[in-house]
């Protein structure tokens, strides 16, 4: 099993995403947050994660999704980023699924806009697709994280 | 006793314990060179220290003791039991004269010669055979014995020192090393962090106490305030040291810099004992000795010079640091020759920093800020003391990202004062929380100036409105209002007539302004915490901390808020930070006014609080919409109004002007430009009209720095010039 990675996934309008499992610092419930008046629309919020200050990203904003329904609440995956815990808000979570890389392949070159940008590869699963999401990118505002890799392509 | 002795102290007596090991651990294992090297060092370093603090005695004994140990070093001969017991009975001989020195300040009056001796004969007997290897066989005997007799004399001599030595000195020690330790930074940062969530968990429990009625529970929490009150003084003091510290060097700095420019000059220093955090303290070092070389390379003229002046031929440069409200205050003075500041703005221009146009437009102040530019210098010639533009702009980087603020001022002939201001430390402060909008947020004590509460009835009439601008009169002064709520579009609360106003009144760079909010709650002691990169770019907030409630609060940047709102104006591509206010003497109620000149020499001044931006358009931007003047401006059609075709005082002298300088106003939304033919000056001015209006569009006219100023009416101005401005006011069908 050595080619093989672990992945923690979860549910965003309906799409089956996942980013690496060690990216992962905890997975919690829905945390009462402190808006930030004046900042980017992705931004939800402040969590107080045991005394440290976490900024919460809505993460269907984050990849332009519709709003999440009224009266569900999201649940926060911390992940950690060169910046510190940044928390992702997310719509369920799903279970941490071991797969073999031969079941990896790049985004289709169709893929346009936020997608190319935020998604690193697509693992074909038996029942569905799986989106792993690049959490560096993720988590940095829109337009401030690698522009040239962007350009370029 | 001296600081520098205690310190020897401390040194010495760490580094003989060492000793002690280490001469047992060389004697098992002759060969261990490193340790020998090591063990050289340590009695090098004493004996040096020694002479150095002027114990003879003291470095008598270790110097015979380097001797030894050099030879030892330098392979002659090898350690055996006989060297070990000597060179420990001098450790022990050291010791106890260390004790004496801190009992008494002396070496005391033990007499060494027969240790010195013994080590003398140990080190020659050992080194002849090496030395003079030839007559060795019939040399040896004799040298040997000559070694071995003298030693036990020696050595009994050396060993009742060293039965009275150790004792004495383990009474003694005590007092000195034990009382302080070396501890390292990372952890006492470690105990801060800790002393800080302690705070926040303090909080917390206050806040229970206040839904309980336990007599008991109360007096716990109670308790538990004060004595993490105190800690929390304790664990901050621990990493307090006086400025003195970094002063120190200063002198020598001062002294080797004037006597290479060749110049005479004293330092006079007060306030050393001022402490700050170390963390400051190590940011500040760097930036204070540049300004002092600065002062003395450029600042201090040469005795000639001065005498021409009637000035003492040692000029002097006094260094000042006290606690000021929360924060540290360090004042560079010199008497020398201040700041030309046409010469500043010659350089500058050289430098190709600024355009000629900008030049001729800075004011005194302005000029002054130019010395904080990257690539800034008036030094006629390079140095390799300064000159290479590499500096000020590095002193204000390096002040300014701990929090701190430089202010320069300058008269020429006289001399220059910077004035810096640093926070006290970074982690902890105390904070005002506000409510707005139904959210909290903390705001630095230190911008605070005071709480003022207006109820209903006063509010109405105490807030008047100018030109859609809030303002509201503290002591006859007009404060420019700024409502938090709208400023965070934190959405409108129902802002019931019958409410009372709290404001807030803040200072930011040196402007005061109103901050309206919805509650005022209490001051905290609030530990700091940075946001993430994701909300770097939101200027209003300086970062957030963990409330009693265990809830997120966002700490207000002061400035940040001031230059959203337009109080302060962030002047733009210059990089020099708009500090005219602070070049005067700071009063606090007054109005900042932006001084420009409508045409030939006309003054003219608008409330700098009417200002939306300061612009310059090439006239190449200009665009016609039927009749009028216009330029594209972020977006939007910005109109043109220039000012000096609609005051018929003014003469119409200004057409050539490039680039062409537009003082934006904005009003709901809606903006225009006037035309201006010079940007002044902006000044802190308490306004008094001196004359009713003669013409249109004038309020009248005030007396400011000394000259004849009009006061500008820009609605009336705009009524005029661009009726459409103001859709209400007309109704001509024309317009429609």
């Amino acid at each position: 099993m050595a080619d093989s990675k672990q992945y923690s996934t979860f549910f965003l309008n309906g799409l089956f995403l996942g980013v690496e499992v060690l990216k992962v610092q905890e997975v919690i419930r829905y945390q009462e947050m402190t808006r930030v008046p004046l900042a980017p629309n992705m931004i939800q919020g402040l969590i107080n994660l045991r005394g440290q200050i976490v900024t919460a990203i809505d993460l269907r904003r984050r990849l332009e999704l519709p709003p999440r329904p009224e009266g569900q609440l999201p649940m926060n995956v911390v992940v950690r980023s060169d910046d510190g815990a940044v928390s992702l808000l997310v719509d369920e979570i799903g279970d941490v699924v071991e797969i073999q890389d031969e079941a990896y392949e790049r985004p289709p070159e169709t893929l346009k806009g936020l997608g190319r940008e935020l998604i690193t590869g697509v693992y074909k699963l038996k029942e569905r697709l799986l989106l792993i999401l690049d959490t560096e990118r993720t988590v940095s505002l829109p337009g401030t994280y690698g522009k040239s890799s962007l350009k370029a392509e | 006793m001296d600081e520098i002795v205690k310190e020897f102290l401390v040194e010495s007596y760490e580094n003989l314990d060492r000793l002690d090991r280490d001469l047992v651990a060389l004697e098992k294992d002759p060969h261990a060179d490193e340790m020998l090297a090591s063990i050289f060092r340590t009695i090098h370093t004493l004996k040096g220290a020694s002479g150095f603090l002027g114990f003879g005695k003291l470095e008598a004994v270790a110097h015979v003791g380097e001797n030894l140990l050099s030879r030892l070093r330098d392979g002659l001969f090898t350690i055996d039991p006989e060297i070990t017991s000597a060179l420990l009975a001098m450790v022990d001989a050291v010791r106890g004269m260390l004790g004496e020195i801190e009992r008494t300040d002396q070496p005391g009056t033990a007499d060494h010669s027969a240790l010195i001796d013994s080590l003398t004969r140990l080190n020659e007997a050992r080194c002849k055979p090496a030395a003079a290897p030839a007559p060795a066989p019939l040399a040896r005997e004799p040298a040997a014995t000559a070694a071995v007799s003298p030693s036990p004399a020696s050595a009994s001599a050396s060993q009742s020192e060293a039965s009275a030595a150790p004792e004495a000195a383990e009474n003694r020690t005590s007092a000195v090393s034990d009382s302080t330790i070396r501890v390292d930074v990372g952890l006492l940062d470690k105990l801060m962090n800790l002393v800080g969530e302690l705070v926040l968990a303090r909080n917390q429990v206050l806040q229970f106490t206040s839904q309980r009625a336990d007599s008991a529970f109360l007096a716990t929490a109670q308790r538990l305030n004060l004595i993490t009150t105190e800690l929390q003084g304790s664990v901050m003091k621990t990493r307090m040291q006086p400025i003195g510290n970094v002063w120190t060097k200063l002198p020598r700095v001062v002294r080797d810099l004037a006597t290479s420019c060749g110049k005479q000059v004293r330092i006079e220093m007060e306030g050393q004992e001022t402490e700050l955090d170390k963390t400051i303290i190590e940011a500040i070092k760097d930036p204070l000795t540049h300004i002092v070389r600065n002062s003395v390379d450029h600042g201090i003229e040469t005795a000639e010079v001065r005498a021409a002046r009637n000035k003492p031929a040692e000029g002097c440069l006094t260094m000042r640091a006290f606690h000021e409200g929360g924060q540290v205050n360090i004042e560079i003075c010199d008497d020398g020759g201040g700041i030309d500041f046409e010469r500043v703005k010659r350089k500058a221009l050289q430098r190709g920093l600024v355009s000629p146009e900008q030049a001729s437009r800075m004011g005194d102040n302005e000029a002054l800020q130019m010395i904080f530019l990257p690539g800034f210098s008036t030094a006629e010639k390079i140095t390799n003391v300064s000159g290479r533009g590499v500096g000020l702009d590095v002193v204000k980087t390096n002040i300014e990202k701990i929090g701190g603020t430089v202010d320069l001022q300058s008269q020429p002939g006289d001399g220059t004062t910077i004035k810096i201001k640093i926070p006290l430390t970074l982690a902890i402060i105390p904070a005002l929380i506000v409510g707005s909008g139904g959210d909290r947020f903390a705001i630095p004590q230190v911008s605070l100036l005071e709480l003022v509460r207006l109820e209903a009835h006063q509010a109405r009439q105490q807030i008047e409105i100018i030109c859609g601008a809030p303002v509201y009169r503290l002591r006859g002064q007009l404060l420019p209002l700024v409502y938090l709520n709208r400023e965070l579009k934190l959405g409108e609360q129902a802002e019931a007539d019958s409410a009372a106003v709290n404001i807030v009144i803040l200072q930011a760079d040196g402007h005061p302004f109103g901050l309206v909010v919805d509650e005022i709650n209490d001051t905290e002691e609030i530990v700091v915490k940075p946001l993430g990169k994701q909300l770097k770019g939101v200027a209003s907030f300086a970062g957030a901390t963990i409330m009693g409630d265990g809830k997120v609060a966002l700490i207000l940047d002061v400035l940040g808020l001031a230059q959203g709102s337009g109080v302060v104006i962030k002047v733009r591509d210059r990089a020099i930070q708009d500090k005219a206010a602070t070049g005067r003497k700071r009063v606090e109620s007054r109005q900042a006014l932006l001084l420009f000149d409508a045409g030939q020499g006309s003054r003219m001044a608008i409330p700098l609080s009417m200002v939306a931006r300061l612009e310059e358009f090439p006239n190449s931007a200009i665009e016609h919409s039927g009749a009028q003047e216009v330029v594209r401006y972020r977006g939007q059609i910005l109109p043109l109004i220039r000012v000096a075709n609609h005051i018929p005082a003014v003469t119409k002298a200004i057409v050539a002007n490039e680039p062409m300088q537009v003082v934006v106003y904005a009003e709901d939304g809606r903006s225009v430009g006037l035309v201006v033919g010079r940007i002044n000056d902006i000044v802190q001015e308490a306004i008094t009209i001196e004359r009713r209006a003669h013409s249109a569009g004038i309020f009248g006219s005030v007396v400011i720095q000394d000259k004849v100023t009009d006061l500008l009416d820009v609605q009336a101005l705009i009524r005029v010039a661009d009726p459409s401005f103001y859709p209400a006011a007309k109704a001509s069908p024309a317009a429609a």
